[in-house]
């Protein structure tokens, strides 16, 4: 380059229209490790999903006995041993934080790990190609039928009804899974086969159907390539140590033809290892050519893995010419150095920290959860009552908490002005001059407490107040502290 | 190329055939899917039309086929209301009064409903917590112009005082001053005694005995000889703490001089007997119930 190139002498650039009509994916069967996996993985989410809510879990009389249960109307989360109320919300703030630092782990060690085998997405993608495998055939003879579109005959058209049929009864499956973890899953059952369930339920069914149906059915890839903002975020987050589904180009290129290449190997000449048989191509269920690098659409399942080693092992070459590698590695053995993985470094040990203190912090907040509470609130209008004998009152609202699946006796004690006598209205009896009071098991009681300083005791414009409410039976101890106002 | 106008060669486009001061519109019609949509809300508006109320007429308006109105929704959801809270509201209005407070649900559910319609009908003079004003009793204390038991309360909040109706508290002080029954000097001294019945410092150079005599002679037929007052006719006790106008001579003054006949409407009638008896409970649960 001598000649300072003017700028409209360039070519234009020319990448077509902004929108390309979607391109059909026709997916492989293929078997090998990690179709293994990810049939494992599928059979173990999808059996979480499904059963989890007819495990049962016995909390006692009068509770739900469900292990997974968001009761909503008592506005309860059950949890096998843990039971949340509403203003325990938290949690879920602290296992949404846990949950994205784990993603972010799963990256920086396994590059798309979350896409590939666990992401719902995934997961009921592959069990519909499944479905659709079984019923139209593989790759080639789902290609023709297709491409016969125009002449439909009988038996194509029963083809397509059973497909969609066996599709919607799965995606029937997946609301109607969902709805039971809001409701006793055996009862809602027997009311939805009945038609006795709540209507809610039928509109939540029918909306994850057709989430599901649509999703799973037609949308497939466009979700990850189009809808999905983790890609996005992955491609930021990642770092050059990550392992991704990586082409070895190092030992692919140049790509030759088998026979090709057995002659010019027979001639000592350096050849790829990559014989162009599109397997990976033909396999990968986003359609993609792996062997092209890093790409925002590989969602990193590992099939192309499976595809590429069963033809390498067929020419009797090494496998893993496709496999979990990254570019530094590449560029070493391009270099003649062994290839190193650095799994444990910087990135990996700080978020593995993180996701260790939120378990610890959330853990600790579960264990020191406080299952008998106090609140008070003091009355506004008015705050102060004169009595006609002179003496002033108070009086609080206080609300109780028993968390406990039982009820419990409470005392309260009320640390305040100087013979300061207090009534509960409605206290079930007084022994010793501290009211007593039954709060019913998992639930709140609302009291009226009327504090009276005596007239002569002359109490300050204003003094604390300290509430306690001490179990009978176990000696638990709740405090709050307010404040006692003179008019 | 153009379809009418002409073409505009520096923009490649053609133009409206409008021309001011040599220069010429572009011809930009607006987006296709814009013009659709438009076309779209003229169609759901006709259908709006026939289905929904629209069109007022001279003395109504067209009601649409479906029939909807906004005010048969309210209805139907007050009556979903009003089954929601029947059972228990009709168990409430079963229960005797005492047993009320001592079943802790039926006293939560009292105490709810006591408080919402409280505040929808006695706040305006009471006051929202029941803090009272001047002339309007605080009802947390536990100074009762009509006495403070639950019947006592009921029966108040049921008739009223002095609200006409047939069973209300009926009485009224008298206007001694207006009336010329007691004179300005006799009113000032009977002010003074009164503040010193409950303790208050009284005027330089009042008389104590002209005070005990007007007192005696006038007062006593309804507040009673100790002038701890009189429930049955709503005569307040002069010898607490608890003023209902105010325990400043001037106060005093113009209460003996006028007189005094606070009013209180009565609710029977208007609030159904258990939603009374809610609010007699909610009432003597603030604090001042005896």
């Amino acid at each position: 380059m001598n000649k300072p190139v003017n700028p409209t002498d360039l070519p234009l650039e020319d990448d077509g229209p902004l929108y390309v009509a979607q391109k059909k994916v026709y997916p492989q069967s293929v078997s090998g490790t990690f179709r293994r996996t990810k049939w494992g993985l599928m059979a173990f989410c999808l059996g979480v999903y499904y059963f989890l809510p007819f495990v049962r879990w016995n909390r006692g009389l009068g509770a739900p006995d469900q292990a997974v249960l968001v009761d909503l109307p008592n506005s309860r989360f059950y949890f096998f041993f843990i039971e949340l109320w509403p203003q325990e919300v938290y949690y879920f703030t602290g296992l949404l934080i846990a949950a994205a630092l784990t993603l972010f782990l799963m990256n920086a060690i396994g590059g798309r790990v979350w896409c590939g085998y666990l992401c719902p997405q995934t997961v009921w993608t592959d069990l519909f190609y499944a479905v659709e495998r079984l019923i139209e055939g593989d790759r080639r003879e789902r290609m023709r039928k297709d491409a016969a579109k125009g002449t439909m005959k009988m038996e194509r058209f029963a083809e397509l009804v059973l497909k969609h049929s066996i599709w919607l009864m799965i995606a029937w499956w997946t609301g109607g899974a969902w709805v039971l973890y809001f409701n006793d899953a055996p009862t809602l059952v027997k009311q939805l086969v009945t038609f006795q369930a709540p209507v809610i339920a039928y509109i939540w069914i029918a909306i994850l159907t057709t989430t599901t149906y649509v999703l799973a059915g037609w949308m497939r890839e466009q979700v990850c390539v189009y809808m999905c903002p983790w890609p996005r975020i992955q491609a930021a987050l990642t770092d050059e140590w990550a392992l991704n589904v990586t082409y070895k180009y190092d030992r692919g290129e140049q790509r030759t033809s088998l026979k090709k290449a057995s002659e010019l190997r027979a001639l000592g000449e350096h050849v790829g290892d990559c014989i162009d048989c599109y397997q990976c191509v033909a396999v990968c269920p986003t359609g993609i050519d792996i062997r092209n690098g890093p790409q925002l659409d590989c969602i990193q399942c590992g099939l192309c893995i499976d595809a590429c080693d069963t033809v390498m092992t067929k020419i009797g070459r090494e496998t893993r010419l496709i496999g979990y590698d990254n570019d530094i590695n590449i560029h070493r053995r391009e270099a003649g150095k062994p290839p190193i993985y650095r799994l444990v470094r910087a990135r990996t040990v700080v978020y593995a920290l993180l996701i260790a203190g939120v378990g610890a912090i959330m853990l600790y907040a579960l264990l020191t959860r406080t299952l008998l509470d106090i609140n008070v609130l003091h009355d506004r209008n008015p705050v102060a009552v004169k009595l006609s004998d002179g003496s002033i009152r108070n009086a609080y609202t206080i609300r109780l908490l028993n968390k406990r699946g039982f009820d419990r006796v409470i005392a309260i004690d009320v640390d305040g002005p100087v013979n300061a006598t207090i009534h509960v209205v409605g206290a079930d009896s007084v022994t010793q001059e501290r009211p007593m009071i039954v709060l019913g098991r998992d639930q709140t009681t609302e009291l009226r407490l009327l504090v009276t300083a005596p007239a002569e005791s002359n109490p300050e414009k204003s003094i604390p107040v300290h509430f306690h409410v001490t179990d009978i039976g176990l000696g638990e101890v709740a405090s709050a502290t307010d404040h006692f106002v003179a008019p | 190329m153009t379809e009418h106008g002409e073409f505009d060669h520096v923009s490649g486009r053609s133009t409206t055939g409008h021309e001011w001061d040599g220069i010429k519109e572009l011809n930009t019609p607006l987006p296709r899917w814009w013009v659709i949509t438009f076309y779209a809300c003229i169609v759901w508006a006709i259908g709006y039309w026939i289905v929904y109320p629209a069109w007022p007429m001279l003395w109504s308006h067209t009601t649409g086929v479906l029939g909807y109105s906004s005010r048969a929704d309210v209805a139907v959801e007050l009556a979903n209301l009003e089954k929601i809270r029947g059972d228990k509201m009709v168990t409430l209005g079963a229960a005797p009064l005492a047993e009320i407070e001592k079943d802790p649900g039926l006293l939560a559910l009292a105490r709810a409903r006591g408080k919402t319609v409280f505040g929808d009908n006695c706040a305006p003079c009471h006051g929202s917590g029941g803090a009272g004003a001047k002339g309007y009793p605080n009802l947390n204390d536990d100074d009762w112009l009509w006495g403070g038991s639950l019947d006592q309360i009921l029966q108040t909040i049921q008739f009223g005082a002095r609200s006409g109706h047939a069973k209300t508290h009926e009485s009224a002080m008298l206007a001694f001053g207006k009336e010329g029954v007691l004179k300005k000097d006799q009113i000032v001294t009977v002010a003074n005694y009164v503040r010193s019945l409950s303790g208050l410092p009284t005027s330089p150079g009042y008389d104590a005995t002209a005070g005990a005599k007007i007192f005696a002679d006038n007062c006593t037929s309804c507040h009673g000889d100790n002038a701890k007052g009189n429930q049955e006719l709503g005569a307040p006790n002069l010898t607490d703490k608890i003023w209902l106008y105010g325990s400043d001579e001037a106060t005093l003054v113009e209460t003996i001089t006028n007189g005094r006949a606070g009013v209180m409407p009565a609710w029977v009638g208007r609030l159904d007997p258990p939603t009374i008896k809610a609010l007699t409970v909610y009432v003597h649960s603030l604090g001042g119930g005896k």
